[in-house]
This record gives C-alpha cells, structure tokens and sequence, in this order.
C-alpha cells in the first residue's frame, strides 16, 4: 500500500482503483454505455479497446465527471464515488488526457498546467509555477520549455505538456484517450517510456485505444468493449491479437484481396518543382518533385507539419503554386480552379473531414450530391427522385449506416461520415484519388472498409496516399515518399525498413532509437 | 495657431467614454461574449445616471448608472450564456432595448426630449474626475487580466472553454463576470457622457460610440493598453474634427463630422490582419 502526497491511498482492501459497476447511458436514441462493469487494479496499465462508438471515450467521460452517467455506480479505491464535475474527479485524484488535447494555444505551457490549480488566491508567481514544472518535469523526463506557447510545439510537446498537467494534479489514476493517434513512431517510444516510469512509480493507467499493437505492448490487462457494452476484462497472456480482433469486431476479419493490380508504366500525375506559400508567407513547399503512375498507390510518409497540407491544397486546386508544374497525363493542370480539377478526374479526400469534407447540418443525400448538384439537376431544378435513387444506391454499396436517406450527416458516426465523403468522391471513378488522412479517427472495421476502398480505387486509377499513420502506409503502398521541409527526401520500396522510413521523417538525421 | 493643450484635452474628454466602453469590451470578449450591445448599455447609464444624480446626488447617480449597466448586461448573459443564444442576436436586441426605453420613458412619461443634468462634476487640472477614473483603470485592468488568478480563469474560458472546464473551472460564472463588468463599464461611458461632458441626456446621445468602442477593443488586440491607445486615437480625431470646423473652411461640416467613423473603417480594415481575437469569443459553450 502506497500513499500518495495527496494523502490518498493508492489500493483499498480488494486492490481495484476503480470498480464500474452497471453504468448506462444514453444520448438520444443511441445508448452509448450499457451496463458496463468491469475493474481496474490498482498499479496497472489497463488498456479499454473497441470499435469507434463502442463506447470506450463515453465511460471514461463519465469517470472524469464530463458526463453523468444515467444510472450505475463507479468505485474508487473500494469507496462508492459521486463524481459531477472534474473538479470531483480531481479531487479523488483521477486525471485524463483528452483525445483532442485540451489546451489553451495562446497560453504558454505554465498557465496551461497551473490553471484552475494556480497556488494562490489572487496573484500568480511566474518563477514559482515555473520551478514547480521543471522539477516535475525532470522527475517523469517530460522536457518541455515552461515559457513556450502551446501553438508553438509539436503534436508530442503537446501531448507531455498535458501529461504534466495530470501529474501536476497529483493524479495516481490517469486516463490515456487514444493517445498515439497523432504521434510520430519515435514519440510513440517516448510515450510507452513515460507510461512505464509512472506505472513503475505507483499510478494506474487506463489506455484507451484501437491500435492492436500498443495494447501487447504497454497493456497487463485488457478490457473490451462493443456497442455500449463491457464484453471481456482479461490478462494480456491470455489472448492472442486474432481472438482480441474477433472479440473487438464481434466477427472474424475479412482478410484483404492480395491480388493487386501492378502499377503501369504511364504516368498519371507529375508534379515538377513545386513551390508553395503557407498562410505566412514563407515557402512551405520548397521545390517538390513527384511522380504518381497509373494503377500506383503512393504513399507520402511524414511528420504533419511538412508541407503535406499544403501538397494536397496545390493538386485540389486550393492554393496558388508560385513555381513549378501540376501535370495530368501530359496535360498541365496547374491553377486549374477546382470545379474543373473534379471534372477532369481528380478527386479529394480531406484530411479534415468535419471542416472540409461535408457539411454536417445537411443530410446524407445533400452531402453525397455535393460538387455534383448540376447532374442532379434540370433547368435548375433538383430532382429529387433521382438523387434518392443514387443515394439509396451508395448508401448500400458503401453500408452507411443508419439506412436512412435523409438523416443529418452531424449524427452519423465519424466512420460513417467518412463513408459518404468516399463514396462521393469514388462514384465517378477519378483518375487520381488524393487520399489526406483518409483513416484518422476512425475504428478497425471502418478503416479495413476504407483501405479497400482505396485499393479499388487504384485498380481503376491511381492514388495518392498522405497519412502520418505509417502501418498504414506500409501497408498500401506499392512505394512510399517521404516528405521533409516541403521536400520529397526519400523514396522507398515497401519491402525497406520502418527505421529507415522513420529516419527519412527526421530529416535523415537518424534518431530512431 | 492653435493650442496643443486645448487639444490634448479634448481629446483626454473625447476619448473617456470610448476607453470606458472598450475596456469593457476587452473584459467580455477575453471572457469568450461578444457584446455589441454596448451601445445600448451607454445609452441606459447615460439615462439613468442624470435621472439619478438628479434625485440623488452626483455619485449616487453613477453607482445606479453603473448597477443599471450590470443589470442589462445580465441580460445579455442570461441570453447568451444560460441560454446558448447567437450572441450578436441577443447585442442587437439589447442595443434596441437601451434605444427605445431612453427614448420611451422622456418622451411618453415625461413629456420632453432633452433632461438637463442639474448638478456638474468638479474639475481637475481642467478634466473631470471620471476621465482620471478611465485612465487608472487601465494598469488595473491589464494587471488583472494578465496577472491574477482571476484573470487567468477569465482568459481560459475565452480561448478554450473545454479546457477550462475539464481542470474545474466554471465556464458560465467566469462568462458572467465578463460581461457584467462589460456593462458597468460601458454604463460609466454612458455616465460621463451626459453628467461631464454633455450636460444633461439627450435622445440617442451616445451616436455610435459604443461601436466605436469597440473597434477600439479590436484596434487594441482585445488588451486594456491597446484599447486605451486605440480610443486615444479615436479620441483624437473627434477633437480635431470640431478644431477644423473653427476655423473655418469651406468643407461641409457633414463631411468633417463623419472623421471618427471613417477613421473606425480604415483602422478595423488595417488592422484585421494584425490582430487575434480570443479563439473562443462569440461561441456559446455546450459541454
């Protein structure tokens, strides 16, 4: 039995840190959680895996005091607990760490994690709440520069600072959401480096995730959950990645067609000497060279933040290159407005598809029409007839659910509403697929459905991949370039080493542990 | 010749009720509530501080000039944060609200258009005691803002209410905070816009300063320091204004009256670029 500074101690008498027992909770018509129950052993990483929607961030939510559950109770250290707000939460030293990192851009990295705990009544102490972080910081290894701004670091800067903020609050059980979606290999190390040291200094860890792989690597045991329900707790040595997979998806995986169509010698898209501005002016793109054959799945591998944004807004269309070329098979496309890019076969999936992929307080059918309304339409006027046609048409092609043509595209899930961006953009068989992202946030089962999908596509055309999710790239890809600075540093064959990708990322500089 | 003095401080008088109003504004917005309503609020501290001050005396007059710019600016809380409103829907309700009861109340219940304010501040070096209020008010306000507890919460349920929220703080009182304060400011513009300045009310006296005001605020890149500069130059533009029509040349008043707000366009269209609103400002937070 250890005691924390808090005064909190750490195990109770039957050593669970936190007991769920029978939680519900409905939004709507959908029941997010459903008599969910299962126990986190103190001094563990237990990891929760399940399909998106399963209901993994909602449970958590709800332990952190962000939602009240409808009925259920949760135990901490052995004691019943009402937890109605964070502050609750905190209180029994529980602390989590956001998906969607929780943290204030403009603030520096200090005010961040002392906010709300600020050490004083009235006026804060720049020097004390500065010391107080570094010697927290030096005690887990979480560098990081108390004085900078948050807008100023990178995604795993991000990511430790919010860490500090949970550690700062003393927390001994801290909630991990999903938190190697955006992180490079080499900080996903970083990170599995951190959990061990806080694991090994007493704290309880609750890793939510969808990523097989992490569970084997970081997790003693294993919570699974489906549709809203606690379906299996076991030890890691216990179970196998195929029975966890079948137990996440609730059915065997499809395996994937390993007939694929080789690339072809032409050349489907070039681009030559490319260069780009940001929003500030400065060359983003410095100079890109690319070549993309017919029937070639190419992916671009990177750290975010290389120019991949920006790659993808010159071939769409959306940003003036100041130098260089956009070819389609020969013919130049460069300033080439994107209403007539779409309409000469090029096709855009965006890497941010709530901002610019739909339009979520349109229906399912609005959505899938959009950029497409004139072939829908006659002397101006919509026909609804045969919209529905189509829709009803894709709708069961690409299993969107819920089966109902005139649903909001804000309450379908997000592997769903990325099913409507695909199938929008796949129904006229592009001759190049710009792919940005095309998984992120997403479960197993939809991106197995999105991965197909772009196989296909790349049978019919070509397609250019740009994920940060390097499996992913690995693969898909029949080649693989990696971006640097807005410059394309390396090009590999899938068969070559993930260290050697990853140390392309880097800039060649070869920090991959 | 003209003398630098006498333009110093007209523009000191000129500028007073725009630096109130701005700060207000600063303290709002930083908060995450956009309140275009200021004009409004000015309207009802101007109205209610000479109807007080009549009946009570000059400094009673203000404090309820002041209570009644908090109790409208309530109400645009209670709209905008309570209940989720579209925050510039609610502003332009509240600037009718101020227009039509300032205007109702004289004219129906009273029977006049214009109330003389029948008791005058003292003078200071030739200003009166609120234009030194204003300017105190400034290192205070920057101080709080950006040195206190207090002023950190404020700032956090502005730029990121999610955030704020998830580390214990209360997102609707801090939101509340800012904009009650929003409103006894903008109600002491109001104040010292008929009790030292104009003498008296009149209808629909405050003319747009509350909007100025609060291109002052985004001039000032929503800082207290930055808002004060910005309703400087405000300030100083109307002074010249009356300055050129002394002296007589034949450019229509009309033209040389609309000095201030043609400025306001240019300053906002210059400044667009240069300035950063607080993330969170003018979006209602829903957990």
């Amino acid at each position: 039995m250890t005691v924390n500074d808090n005064g909190i101690t750490s195990t109770s008498i039957n050593g669970n840190a936190i007991e769920f027992q029978s939680i519900c909770k409905r939004f709507g018509s959908t029941l997010a959680n459903d008599k969910v129950s299962f126990a986190v052993k103190a001094g563990e990483v237990h990891a929760i895996v399940g399909e998106n929607g399963a209901g993994k961030t909602t449970l958590m939510r709800i332990l952190y005091g962000l939602h009240k559950p409808d009925s259920g109770t949760i135990y901490v250290r052995g004691k019943e607990a009402r937890i109605e707000s964070p502050k609750d939460a905190i209180a029994l030293g529980i602390g989590m760490v956001q998906q969607h990192f929780a943290l204030i851009k403009r603030f520096t990295v200090a005010e961040n994690i002392i906010l709300g705990q600020e050490g004083s009544k009235f006026y804060i102490s720049r020097e004390k709440g500065n010391k107080l972080i570094a010697e927290l910081s030096r005690s887990f290894d979480l560098s990081v520069d108390p004085e900078a701004r948050i807008e100023e670091l990178s995604v795993g800067e991000q990511q430790r600072v919010e860490l500090l903020k949970v550690l700062y609050r003393k927390a001994d059980i801290i909630i991990l959401d999903e938190p190697t979606a955006v992180l490079t290999p080499q900080e996903i190390e970083s990170l599995y480096a951190t959990i061990e040291r806080m694991k090994a200094s007493g704290k309880t860890i609750i890793f939510i995730t969808h990523k097989l792989k992490e569970v084997f690597r970081v997790a003693d045991t294993i919570t699974v959950m489906r549709g809203g329900r606690s379906i299996a707790t076991m030890s890691v040595a216990e179970v196998t990645p195929q029975e966890l997979s079948e137990l996440i998806i609730g059915k065997e995986l499809r395996v994937r067609g390993e007939q694929r169509v080789e690339p072809k010698n032409t050349e489907a898209l070039v681009v030559e000497n490319l260069v780009v501005l940001g929003e500030r002016g400065n060359e983003v793109l410095k100079g890109l060279n690319l070549v993309l054959k017919e029937n070639e799945l190419l992916g671009i591998a990177g750290v975010e933040g290389n120019g991949q944004t920006e790659l993808v807004e010159a071939l769409c269309g959306l940003r003036r290159a100041v130098n260089g070329r956009i070819m389609l098979f020969g013919h130049e496309l460069t300033g080439t407005p994107p209403w007539l890019l779409r309409s000469k076969g090029i096709a855009h999936i965006p890497e941010d598809r709530l901002s610019s992929g739909m339009i979520d307080e349109f229906t399912v059918y609005e959505n899938l029409i959009l950029g497409y309304q004139t072939e829908f339409s006659r002397a101006g006027l919509l026909q609804k007839n045969e919209i529905m046609n189509e829709t009803a048409k894709l709708m069961d092609e690409y299993d969107i659910r819920p089966r109902d043509l005139e649903v909001k595209m804000k309450n379908l899930s997000g592997g769903n509403q990325q099913k409507v961006v695909i199938a929008r953009e796949l129904r006229k068989n592009p001759k190049v697929l710009i792919a940005n992202q095309p998984t992120r946030g997403l479960d197993v089962g939809a991106a197995l459905f999105v991965h197909n999908k772009l196989l296909e596509a790349k049978s019919k055309g070509s397609v250019l991949l740009i994920s940060s999710d390097l499996d992913e790239i690995m693969e898909l890809s029949d080649r693989i370039a990696v971006i640097y600075e807005g410059r394309i540093v390396g090009e590999f064959d899938k068969k070559d080493k993930v260290e050697d990708i990853g140390s392309a990322m880097l800039g060649g500089k070869g920090e991959y542990a | 010749m003209i003398d630098i003095s006498i333009i110093i401080l007209s523009t000191l008088r000129r500028s007073t009720p725009l630096i109130f109003a701005s700060l207000g504004a600063v303290y709002s917005e930083r908060s995450g509530v956009v309140n275009i309503g200021l004009e409004g609020i000015m309207l009802v501290g101007a109205f209610v501080s000479v109807i007080a001050s009549n009946a009570f005396g000059l400094l009673p007059g203000i404090l309820l000039a002041v209570v009644a710019g908090m109790a409208v600016a309530a109400l645009h809380g209670m709209a905008t944060i309570t209940f989720k409103a579209n925050q510039i829907v609610s502003g332009v309700a509240i600037n009718l609200f101020g227009m039509g009861i300032t205007a109702f109340i004289p004219e129906a219940l009273m029977g006049m258009t214009d109330i003389r304010a029948l008791n005058s501040a003292p003078l200071l070096a030739g200003l009166t005691p609120l234009v030194y209020v204003a300017i105190a008010l400034i290192p205070v306000s920057h101080f709080l803002l950006f040195h206190t507890v207090l002023g950190l919460r404020l700032r956090s349920v502005g730029e990121n209410p999610a955030s704020a929220d998830s580390l214990g703080i209360n997102v609707s009182t801090m939101r509340y905070l800012g904009v009650v304060l929003s409103g006894a400011l903008a109600a002491l513009g109001g104040a010292y816009l008929a009790l030292e300045q104009g003498g008296g009310f009149t209808k629909n006296m405050v003319a747009g300063r509350g909007f100025i005001a609060l291109a002052a605020m985004i001039f000032g890149n929503w800082t207290p320091f930055g808002a004060l500069g910005a309703s400087l130059l405000f300030g100083f533009s109307d002074s010249i204004q009356t300055v050129i029509q002394t002296m007589g040349y034949t450019i229509p008043s009309q033209a040389i009256q609309a000095l201030p707000y043609i400025l306001t366009i240019i300053v906002l269209v210059v400044a667009v670029k240069r300035v950063r609103m607080p993330e969170a400002d003018g979006k209602p937070y829903l957990r």
